[in-house]
């Protein structure tokens, strides 16, 4: 069914590409001058972009489906305004098998939701000892390894399992803190970790890390270069302004590193601590507001390439237990676009493509994928919001089954109205006719 | 100065508020110098002593607190309970909050379950101490019994020895005795020692924080930290950091020593110490009833005022 987006400001990862009439057919952008379409949306005042991709999501499945599902979750990313999803794969069992792999991405194919992209573990059932076979997951679909939800001890390790990545093509994303450093840690390390009583989890054990594996990742370079090939060390949740600077070093240097900053990272700090939440418990943990601003910066100048939720569901029941036993993680995938355009955007002026970018190319790019581009004949996954309508948070309305947030009653603006996918609707928002 | 409504900690408090807490716990302890030693002030209201980490001496001071201003008490313990059973704290409180209570004092093992439940519960909620964080009332009656001994706090050095770090006690004194005009130094192993204890100065000589010293509280040492390795030598803690006789020398001559037990001798204090004129260890224990008397009173009975 063909559709028409009419009078749309659009904006893409490369920049503002001022007012058109977009038309959908057949799954694709065909064109940007208006046309005949079974149905119209009328936008003007609103903001086409690409839809938003997000490569570090928790869905939980196979086997903690009581916190999430793939259903739930790509339903609430669709609401959130993103096409595509990258499931992390520390899931029961863990996802480290191609017929696991294969299986999940065919599941998600029946879902009305966004699209899935599959991650699968790095070393077997993430213990950071014996690695998978990279290619047969490669071949299967996976998009990308990692053992996130457990930290890479071993460089040894995490050297090969960089080249034999590499070598299939696919990026490696490490959860970069050292496991001595970070010690039992719940929340930053520092002098308020220190007032409240509460263990600390220093940035430098996440900065130790980044350093290390800078390093592994020269020797892979210098492994797979005879090949042809070049690995890719992507570093989730990058939390301190320590971490950014080493990245952006690596980067000038030429490096093949990518750093992700997150919805929480970038919006909240560790004095939201004396409130004793355990929804703010986190790993890697909320900084001090330097480090918000540095992670502001790194995301507008290019250092950090791209924003990745880490969506992490956890059952209310759990996330009210006490903050050491409390498990880590803050779900966010039906706020991210709004939270982020409200914070940067509209209150910081970060400019909107750079945003726009960072959920879209910047990721994507990391994966392998073409940048997304509001062209004719790109597929039509698209994100339609409205950068006036305010709204509150209301996590008890959430699509997620994680119904509660950080920032619940938070009033931002933003909102997605429309997502598509393959030009077929898998959000639209009450507020559109 | 606003009515309390839970005492969790000291945010918020200024020193009318602490005096005016000291003043009413100066009446509880004339009654119980009273042969007849109880009062019909809570009469008709339920506390809850409620503790998720043992603690015998704590617990009974409060629930006899409670019982001399005559109110029914029920308590519940970790052990044995339906906790252990994995019910989660949470359900564990609402259960209790469906018997119409009261006051909640909980003793809990991690830094802000008592703000936790404070959120949850409709009663006043008492912090008997939770994990590093705070315990207020071993503060108020630390302060009870050195204004017994110095008459006032103001321009006076009280030292804190021990592990510093992992210690509510500290916390809550470092907050509390400042109120009242008192200069806190804490001393410990470097390991032991937080990266900032507001209130304190922090110093890993004991000598210097002993220097002059108008009192000295010493910590218990938990022999966990060993096994954690942030305490590496026992033998090197005891040699550096114990109190003893020749090194409370430096300390004024009539300094009170206090502990907030229970006691490890001969590991963080000499033996001897412990039993000799300075020792203000039976002292407190009395005080921790008549200030748990008036935490009690003025959250229950003075909020209604
Ligand atoms: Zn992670």
């Amino acid at each position: 069914m063909s559709l028409l987006i009419k009078n749309a400001r659009l904006v893409d990862g490369s920049g503002e590409l001022g007012t058109a009439d977009v038309l959908v057919a057949e799954g694709r952008i065909a064109s940007l001058s208006g046309g005949d379409a079974a149905r119209v949306v009328e936008a003007a005042g609103k903001v086409l972009a690409p839809a938003l991709t997000d490569p570090h999501a928790h869905l939980r499945t196979p086997g903690q489906e009581v916190k999430e599902d793939l259903a739930s979750g790509l339903r609430a990313a669709a609401r959130g305004g993103y096409g595509a999803v990258l499931a992390m794969p520390n899931t029961d069992p863990v996802v480290q098998e191609p017929e696991q792999v294969q299986a999940l991405l065919d599941e998600a194919r029946k879902i009305p939701g966004a699209r899935l992209f599959a991650a699968a573990a790095l070393t077997r059932d993430q213990a950071g000892e014996r690695l998978t076979p990279a290619a047969l997951l490669a071949q299967a679909g996976a998009s990308l390894l990692t053992d996130d939800g457990r930290t890479n001890e071993d460089a040894g390790v995490l050297a090969r399992g960089l080249i034999y990545a590499g070598a299939a093509g696919l990026p490696v994303a490490v959860h970069a803190e050292d496991a001595g450093l970070r010690g039992g840690g719940v929340m930053n390390d520092g002098r308020l970790a220190a007032e409240l009583g509460l263990s600390g989890n220093p940035h430098e054990a996440e900065a130790a890390r980044v350093a290390r594996d800078l390093e592994v990742l020269r020797y892979a370079v210098r492994k797979l270069e005879p090949l042809g090939r070049r690995p890719l060390l992507y570093f989730q949740h990058v939390s301190s302004a320590r971490s950014v600077e080493l990245i952006r070093a690596a980067r000038a240097e030429g490096l093949p590193v990518c750093g992700e900053a997150t919805p929480h990272h970038l919006t909240l700090s560790e004095d939201a601590w004396r409130d004793f939440d355990p929804l703010l418990k986190v790993a890697p943990p909320l900084r001090t507001t330097a480090d918000v601003e540095a992670l502001a910066g790194a995301l507008e100048a290019g250092d950090l390439c791209a924003i990745g939720t880490d969506h992490a569901p956890h059952t209310r029941a759990e996330k009210e237990r006490d903050l050491e036993s409390a498990p880590f993680g803050i779900p966010s995938l039906e706020v991210a676009f709004a939270l982020l355009y409200t914070e940067l955007v509209a209150k910081r002026g970060l400019p909107l493509p750079v945003l726009i970018e960072r959920m879209t190319s910047g990721p994507r790019r990391a994966l392998g994928l073409e940048p997304a581009r509001l062209e004719v004949g790109a597929p039509a996954d698209l994100m339609l919001f409205d950068p006036g309508l305010e709204r509150s948070v209301e996590p008890e309305k959430f699509i997620s089954k994680a119904r509660y947030s950080p920032w619940a009653g938070w009033r931002l603006s933003g909102w997605p109205l429309l997502t598509l996918v393959a030009g077929k609707e898998v959000w639209r928002d009450a507020a559109v006719a | 100065m606003g009515a309390l409504t839970h005492l969790l900690d000291f945010e918020g408090w200024d020193r009318a508020q602490a005096e005016n807490l000291l003043e009413t716990a100066r009446l509880m302890e004339e009654v119980l110098e009273r042969p007849m030693k109880k009062v019909p002030a809570l009469k008709g209201f339920t506390v809850a002593t409620v503790f998720f980490e043992p603690s015998t001496r704590t617990k009974i001071s409060f629930e006899l607190a409670a019982r001399r201003m005559s109110a029914d008490v029920v308590g519940f313990s970790k052990a044995g309970s339906s906790l252990a059973k994995g019910e989660s704290f949470k359900d564990t409180l609402l259960t209790l909050q469906a018997m119409a209570l009261d006051a909640y004092v909980i003793r809990a093992p991690v830094a802000g379950m008592v703000h936790q439940a404070a959120r949850w519960l409709r009663g006043v909620v008492v912090n008997a101490g939770d994990g590093r964080r705070a315990h207020p009332t071993q503060a108020l009656l630390d302060a009870y019994t050195l204004l017994d001994d110095l008459g006032g706090l103001d321009g006076k050095k009280v030292a804190i020895i021990g592990d510093i770090a992992n210690s509510r006690v500290a916390r809550s004194n470092a907050q509390l005795l400042p109120l009242l005009g008192a200069t806190v130094w804490a001393a410990g192993p470097a390991g032991l020692l937080p990266e900032d204890l507001p209130g304190a100065r922090l110093t890993a000589d004991l000598d210097e924080a002993l220097e002059d010293a108008d009192a000295v509280m010493v910590l218990r040492l938990q022999r966990e930290r060993m096994g954690e390795g942030t305490l590496p030598s026992l033998r090197e803690y005891v040699a550096d950091y114990q109190v003893t006789a020749k090194r409370l020398a430096r300390a004024k001559p009539t300094a009170p020593l206090l502990h907030p037990g229970p006691m490890n001798r001969d590991v963080e204090i000499e033996g001897a110490l412990a039993d000799g004129p300075q020792s203000r260890v039976e002292r407190q224990v009395r005080a921790g009833e008549a200030v748990r008397m008036a935490v009690l009173y003025h959250l229950l009975v003075g909020r209604a005022a």
